[in-house]
């Protein structure tokens, strides 16, 4: 008898924002207005994209672009990414983007008036190794201002991209720093309902990741959903 | 069961907006899953996304995830794209074979990609799924017979040519499609 994969556990109640959040404006027009249908998760659910290197070719140091130097403070960002029973998630690809250190993203879209930075793009990808673990080298990111109410500003932060093992454990979310006072005041931020939860989308600074005389080190470890304890088997009907 | 090499057990890291600057990411040869030399019967698959006020998303992040034909070197299964200004998504792709509902008896599943939509002002992304198929295949699939007849539309592409298939995403109104929590 074979074992099939298990289906992947429900999130934690509270541990994730909920689209409808009239304090981020965007929200508005944009959250589903009738509930979400649960439906079972089926091969498609349950199987997902893999990603080589050699297809999806890595690029772990972004403080420095075509051999000019960044701007601003070099960081080493570095941790694992575990599923929820604390089982390294290995050989998946983790992509991030992010702005200079001046708050501005390297694209014609972002109108703020800070400079561009010719040393830096702002865009990696690694794949974590056989203990899920990753590191990029790069920048920290400016604050930068947005829209969304008067004298609003984003908190430092780093987007990261996730897939995981099937497509029911994609994950994009943002890395913030720690001791930013931006996070009482981020309606992003604060979207997530439990406070854990939200310091655990904190970076903890580590003396042991940093490097003398060149880069602090942040640590940051990222959890994609678990399966169900109970395996099952071919021929049951249970889901 | 034994556990192995378990660690600390945790909860999933929260999501957060993909935001208005994604396009970083944005690799446009991702939108052809037909890139590294899949063969097949080639398809495309576009549409618009549209906010609750009829006006498109022009920022927003598409993906598909299809698990037939299965995924190999020369074909990822997975593409992503940007919508346009007018909200248009677009990929190239090798058309999908039905595919076994596992625990559902022993029914099968019409041709469908998943599709995953990210955007500013969505916290979490929002999943749903494009039907290439029509007639009994639709009529017999096990996850559009538990969507409310009125709304099957919704997730059901319209074949506009011999491989042309076409579906639009509204996040709300009439024709709010249906989005699932899996
Ligand atoms: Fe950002």
């Amino acid at each position: 008898m074979t074992i099939t994969e298990m289906p992947f556990k429900p999130y934690a109640p509270g541990t994730q924002p909920g689209n409808d959040t009239p304090a981020y404006r965007s929200t508005g027009l944009r959250h589903p207005t009738q509930s979400l249908l649960r439906i079972p998760q089926s091969v498609t659910e349950l199987s997902g994209p893999q990603f080589s290197p050699a297809q999806y070719p890595p690029t772990a140091n972004i403080a420095v672009n075509d051999g000019v130097e960044a701007m601003g403070e070099r960081i080493i960002v570095q941790g694992r990414v575990l599923d929820e029973d604390g089982r390294p998630v290995a050989g998946s690809m983790v992509e991030i983007w992010q702005a200079n250190a001046a708050g501005r993203y390297n694209l014609p879209r972002d109108a703020h008036d800070a400079p561009l930075d010719p040393g830096f793009k702002g865009i990696g990808r690694v794949f974590t190794d056989a203990q899920g673990g990753y590191r990029f080298i790069t920048i920290k990111p400016g604050a930068y201002p947005w829209g969304n109410h008067e004298n609003a500003w984003r908190p430092n932060h780093i987007h990261f991209s996730l897939f995981g093992p099937g497509y029911a454990t994609r994950l994009i979310t943002q890395m913030y720093f720690p001791g930013d006072p931006l996070l009482a005041l981020d309606p992003i931020f604060l979207a997530t309902p439990d406070a854990a939860a939200r310091a655990r989308l904190v970076a903890s600074f580590d003396l042991a990741v940093t490097q003398p005389n060149w880069a602090l080190g942040y640590r940051f470890d990222i959890v994609l959903r678990g399966r169900n304890a109970t395996p099952m088997e071919d021929g049951d009907d249970h889901h | 069961m034994t556990t192995t090499s378990q660690t600390t057990a945790s909860q999933t890291t929260a999501s957060q907006t993909i935001g208005p600057f994604w396009h970083l990411l944005e690799d446009k040869s991702w939108a052809d899953l037909t890139r590294f030399g899949a063969v097949g019967e080639v398809i495309s698959v576009s549409g618009r996304v549209l906010d609750g006020g009829g006006a498109p998303m022009s920022d927003a992040c598409v993906e598909i995830w299809q698990a037939s034909p299965t995924r190999s070197d020369v074909f990822p299964g997975f593409g992503r794209s940007a919508t346009d200004a007018q909200g248009r998504y677009a990929f190239k792709t090798i058309m999908p074979g039905a595919v076994p509902m596992v625990g559902a008896g022993n029914s099968w599943q019409a041709p469908h990609f998943a599709v995953t939509i990210f955007a500013r002002g969505l916290l979490f992304h929002l999943m749903t799924r494009c039907y290439v198929a029509e007639g009994a295949a639709l009529a017999e699939d096990p996850v559009l017979g538990m969507v409310a007849p009125e709304r099957r539309a919704t997730l059901v592409a319209r074949c506009r040519a011999p491989g042309d298939w076409v579906l639009d995403f509204h996040m709300q109104g009439a024709l709010e499609t249906v989005f699932f929590e899996i």
